[in-house]
């Protein structure tokens, strides 16, 4: 085999690996989706929190940019922290009570 | 042996309902009661601090920073608000009223009053929402809440009352009660990512270390209000330490005045009745 196919070859195999791994554009648009829907949740229990909001600021831009590897990772973080203090309101709902001085 | 079951069950039958009233009490708030339980908890904590002191927070329970507090007293950084807002405070409106027209005898030696419940609106009023409220009833735009002018008027209302004792009222009103109680669930309500409450560095951790702050009790922590705070550079409201607080727990802090605010200082105020007005006050 000549060294142009084999380097064509190769170069084949990567750009297929890296386009496999690569976010799509609809991927992060949808865990931005996500992400907004978790935190529109928590503030409507009155519990934001607000490495949440910086997350989401930081997904939006990085959606602005195109850069949807960033925006997927940073919107799956701030889907995370979202639902967490999601838990925690509820979780407090139950135990707030116990912290009351009797 | 049946007569003993039927007696039984009668027994049963007729102790239900107190029971369930005593099951309906212990869900219904009871002000006063907690009131007792929250001063009892804070003076046990801190025996050797006079009830007055209370409204002086770290200075009244960590005698190195009362001497540094002490030595800044001599020359108060808050002098220059409280000029400013006596001058606000007497100046009349565009209309040829005045602040003094919108309070009880003129405004003066009110603050331990605020904030109280308003039976026709059925809300929380705090001092700033009424100052708020006089300037757009006598046609002027409302001030920012937290900093400024604000603050400045606060501090002459404030330093006209020194020496009152706070004395907050819950009318009996169903809807006085619920406020009450939303601002003692919001007291004791963890919550940001840090998962702290106002009760975990002001009750649990009152006169420890956060850093280089010692954390000031709950009970009397508003006496002072407006302060200077020096970690500030200028001088801010009961809101902008609700906000900062929870911005501090990295929880999204809700706007000035927010219903949840407002209720929060009625718990909070009505907790440390009796405790004299400090305010202005200044802190690290």
């Amino acid at each position: 085999m000549r060294p142009a196919t084999i380097l064509a070859a190769a170069f084949g195999v990567v750009l297929c690996g890296t386009l496999a791994n690569a976010a799509t554009q609809a991927e992060a648009a949808a865990a931005l989706a996500a992400a907004q829907s978790a935190e529109a949740e928590a503030g409507h229990l009155r519990n934001q929190w607000l490495p949440t909001e910086a997350e989401l600021k930081t997904a939006q831009a990085a959606m602005t940019a195109g850069d949807f590897d960033a925006a997927l990772a940073a919107a799956q973080r701030a889907e995370a922290l979202a639902r967490q203090s999601v838990e925690q309101s509820h979780e407090q709902d139950k135990l707030w009570s116990d912290a009351v001085i009797k | 042996m049946r007569a003993g079951h039927l007696c039984r069950l009668a027994f049963a039958v007729a102790a239900l309902p107190g029971l369930i009233g005593l099951t309906h009490a212990a869900a219904k708030a009871d002000p006063a009661a907690d009131q007792h339980a929250f001063q009892v908890y804070a003076r046990s904590q801190f025996p050797a601090v006079p009830l007055a002191d209370f409204g002086n927070g770290p200075y009244a329970v960590n005698a190195p920073m009362r001497k540094q507090w002490e030595e800044i007293m001599q020359f108060p950084p808050y002098d220059f608000a409280l000029d400013e807002g006596k001058a606000a405070f007497e100046k009349p409106f565009a209309n040829g009223r005045s602040y003094g027209d919108c309070f009880p005898n003129k405004g003066i030696g009110i603050r331990q009053t605020f904030p109280y419940f308003d039976t026709a609106t059925g809300e929380v009023v705090t001092l700033d929402l009424a100052i708020n409220r006089c300037r757009e009833a006598n046609g002027e735009k409302p001030l920012p809440y937290q900093t400024g002018l604000i603050a400045s008027i606060d501090a002459y209302m404030a330093e006209t009352s020194r020496g009152k004792p706070f004395d907050i009222k819950i009318p009996d009103d169903p809807r006085a009660l619920a406020a009450y109680q939303d601002g003692k669930r919001f007291f004791y309500t963890r919550r940001g990512q840090l998962n702290f409450s106002c009760a975990s560095c002001h009750v649990q951790a009152a006169g420890q270390r956060l850093r280089g702050d010692i954390l000031a009790p709950a009970f009397g922590i508003l006496a002072a209000f407006p302060i200077y705070r020096s970690d500030w550079g200028s001088m801010g409201t009961i809101d902008r330490r609700f906000t900062s607080c929870n911005s501090q727990v990295r929880s999204v802090p809700f706007k000035p005045q927010d219903k949840a605010y407002r209720d929060l200082e009625y718990f909070l105020s009505y907790m440390s009745n009796g405790v004299p007005i400090t305010g202005p006050g200044a802190r690290p």
